[in-house]
């Protein structure tokens, strides 16, 4: 008889791999993919070619470079180009998406160790790096003529020129009509090439809730504290127009159901990602309606991805049976 | 109100359809029987015969070692050919009793009895001298398990039939064939706890098996069957405690502290045929089955049968096995040889014709927190194979680390492959080693 093969307990696994649920992160957000290109046009898909090819390479060269197994298969670097291109606006030069990916990958990702190792989530990171950088480019959403024809801005009508998103003009004093929350929820905005469709974000959410790939503990808390929260500090009480638009608007639900839900830098016990989502909707809160900016998301969510391990080391779920008493 | 279970847990495949439907078939051995002196937790076993002694069936031939171990008995007849060192089924080398076969099947005489006129003592006697032992893996001895310090505050006694280890038939064949023995075995356990109730726990793929156990018990009042959720490890203690009784214990107690007694199908089918037939733990059902084995079978065997004959008798290898496992896909051992004999705890011989686990390499921890979800101790095990793998005892003890059943469903789960059951396991060992200093 050939060897056999010996090997500890248990014998047999589960035929769900890291790969599997990078591809399926990937499939989750083609909806809103698509829709940002095909709102958008060309450049927002050459951004995003550029950004996903450029995050694989990085990882690839730098992986060859320092002789450590080649892991360019297992689509995480996928998913960190394609999120991070999501995160651009639609008219960015073709330089962003590179020197966001080179960032994402080689400092935040690979730097400290690779997959599973990062501190923060690298695409955010990256965005954020280039928000502080190349500020006039990165909160520039001028569209180019062919989106203009698609995109039927509430506002626009008014203010066809104006390169501000929708929030930053609902937070200087725009009113929101039911026309423009109807935009917000389709995504016929302004705004980064993957956020403005709340519903093709939902699409891809839900899916990965119906795939077991994420729970709804992070989106729900997280979207439900940041409501509470507006309804509160807001100023506009519980007004359902204008906290939709709140909702619906901006990089929430990209970064509720696909940012803030990366393993890597979330909590891994349940109640830690209960209080994870809380402080990530007083976050979002505080920096949108108290902060320079009408936007908040993703400094939120890379702050909270530090506050994880503290996070974490408080949860730990009381273990079965323990403190179990002698039944008398 | 949903089926009794407990959380996390695990859906593995099962392979119970090969071998289900096979009635238990009855094997007589034909090379030299070895019987390890331990075949059971706690002290081993001390041999009372020597080399060209002859033996009897159902003679003793290694008595208790303490008292928290069991006496070893001769399953066939024939001569004692040595004592010596031979490879068991725990992967290590083994003291062992060789007999040789005479064929004649010649016993020693068994002295029956009313269970109903027996004192406690007695009853405990004869379990003890029949050699009894937990026949569901752990193999810990019955006599010590059935005398707690204070019988009267066992509650529950609890039969143990979930099987939830995948591809295992013999308690589902035990159930269905002799629910009889079972119900008897049950009532010999209430006999020593008077306050307690007795229930027999199946997993609800088993309905039949219920079906049967019900119509055997009726009109026994203190005895109920229990259905429970079919979910891996329903099966493991604490886990099977809780769901029956809604009682739960830690690793530092026994279930005796919970009011509780566990055993398994087979090890209370041992008990009947010790108390009322007189007649010691010297045959066993295994399951040998797998995609490897050309017809899969249960078979009733003397304890001491080589592992190779067993495969013959399931007609061979369809093709070529992969691996070996002694017991089953989830908690048993994998084999590198097949010349071992079958023990009082050998429940099945898996032969899969893959090796899933060598096919793929371990890649990073995502920090998916599956590991989390499933794990029935509701421990961290990702975490927990962290500081494992550092030798970091403090905070493993620190993260509950021995609170840990060493089911595998963490690692069964886990998306990048990682050994994770088995980092813990081995940080386990030693921290279960410090603490008894």
């Amino acid at each position: 008889m050939e060897k056999l093969r010996v090997s500890s307990n248990p014998h047999d696994r589960s035929r769900v791999t890291t790969n599997q649920i990078m591809l399926m992160v990937v499939i989750a957000l083609l909806p809103a993919t698509v829709f940002g290109i095909f709102n958008f046009g060309l450049n927002a898909f050459l951004l995003t070619v550029i950004s996903i090819v450029t995050c694989v390479l990085t990882e690839g060269i730098y992986e060859i470079l320092m002789h450590k197994k080649l892991t360019i298969t297992d689509f995480s670097a996928v998913v960190t180009g394609l999120l991070l291109a999501l995160n651009l606006p639609p008219e960015a030069p073709w330089w962003i998406p590179i020197l966001g990916g080179v960032f994402a990958i080689l400092i935040v990702k690979q730097l400290f160790g690779g997959l599973g190792q990062n501190i923060m989530n690298p695409a955010l990171a990256a965005r954020c790096f280039l928000l502080l950088s190349f500020t006039g480019i990165m909160t520039d959403f001028s569209v180019s003529s062919y989106a203009q024809k698609h995109i039927l801005d509430a506002a626009s009508g008014s203010d066809a020129v104006s390169s501000a998103t929708l929030l930053a003009q609902i937070k200087s004093g725009t009113a929101v009509d039911g026309t423009m929350l109807l935009d917000m929820f389709v995504g016929n905005i302004r705004g980064t090439i993957g956020e403005t469709s709340a519903i093709a974000l939902l699409i891809g959410g839900i899916f990965l809730v119906a795939m077991k790939i994420i729970s709804l503990r992070i989106p729900l808390t997280y979207i439900g504290s940041f409501a509470v929260f507006y309804v509160i500090f807001g100023g506009h009480g519980i007004d359902p127009m204008y906290l939709a638009a709140e909702l619906c608007g901006g990089g929430l639900m990209l970064g509720a159901w696909f940012m803030a839900t990366d393993y890597v830098t979330a909590p891994v016990t349940r109640s830690g990602q209960i209080v994870y989502g809380v402080i990530l909707g007083i976050l979002t809160g505080i920096f949108r309606v108290f902060g320079g900016s009408a936007e908040g998301v993703s400094y939120a969510i890379i702050f909270s991805n530090l506050l994880v391990p503290l996070i974490e080391r408080v949860t730990v779920p009381k273990a079965f049976g323990k403190g179990g008493k002698r039944h008398e | 109100m949903g089926l009794l279970t407990f959380k996390g847990g695990i859906h593995p495949y099962d392979g119970k359809a090969l071998s289900k439907d096979k009635p238990v078939r009855r094997l007589l051995p034909k090379g030299l029987l070895v019987y390890p002196l331990s075949q059971h937790i706690g002290a081993p076993a001390k041999p009372v015969v020597k080399k060209g002694d002859h033996v009897l069936a159902g003679q003793v031939i290694a008595e208790a070692g303490g008292f928290v171990s069991a006496p070893i008995h001769a399953s066939v007849s024939g001569t004692v050919k040595g004592i010596e060192d031979r490879l068991t089924n725990v992967g290590t080398m083994a003291s062992c009793i060789v007999v040789e076969n005479d064929g004649a099947y010649e016993s020693v005489e068994y002295h029956p009895a009313d269970p109903e006129k027996l004192s406690k003592e007695e009853i405990l006697t004869r379990i003890r001298e029949g050699g009894v032992v937990g026949m569901g893996g752990a193999g810990f001895p019955t006599h010590v398990k059935l005398a707690p310090k204070e019988p009267d505050k066992i509650d529950y006694v609890l039969v143990n039939g979930a099987e939830c280890e995948p591809y295992l038939t013999s308690d589902y064949r035990r159930m269905l064939e002799e629910p009889e023995l079972i119900v008897g075995g049950l009532k010999i356990m209430l006999r020593l706890f008077d306050n307690a109730k007795g229930y027999i726990c199946v997993e609800d793929n088993k309905q039949d098996c219920a079906e049967k156990l019900r119509q055997a018990c009726q009109g026994e009042s203190r005895i109920e069957v229990k259905v429970v959720k079919t979910k891996y490890p329903q099966g493991a203690e604490r886990m099977m405690i809780y769901a029956a009784t809604g009682r739960k214990i830690n690793s530092s107690m026994l279930p005796a502290d919970a009011g509780c007694v566990l055993d398994n199908v087979d090890t209370v089918v041992a008990i009947y045929k010790a108390v009322a037939l007189g007649q010691p733990l010297m045959h066993r059902i295994v399951t040998v089955t797998g995609d490897a084995i050309r017809n899969p079978q249960n078979f009733c065997v003397c304890t001491g049968t080589n592992y190779a004959e067993l495969i013959d008798e399931a007609g061979g290898f369809d093709v070529e096995p992969q691996k070996i496992i002694s017991g089953g896909p989830m908690m048993g051992f994998a084999l590198y040889d097949l010349n071992i004999p079958v023990t009082k705890t050998s429940s099945a011989v898996l032969c899969m014709k893959e090796d899933i686990v060598s096919q793929t390499e371990p890649s990073a921890c995502i920090n998916c927190g599956r590991c989390a979800d499933v794990c029935p101790g509701r421990v961290l095990p990702g975490k927990l194979a962290v500081f494992a793998e550092h030798h970091d005892e403090e905070n493993f003890l620190k993260y509950n680390g021995l609170e840990c059943c060493e089911c595998g469903c963490c690692s069964y789960i886990c998306p990048a492959r990682r050994p994770l059951t088995q980092a813990i396991k081995s940080m386990r060992k030693i921290a279960l080693a410090h603490r008894k200093k």
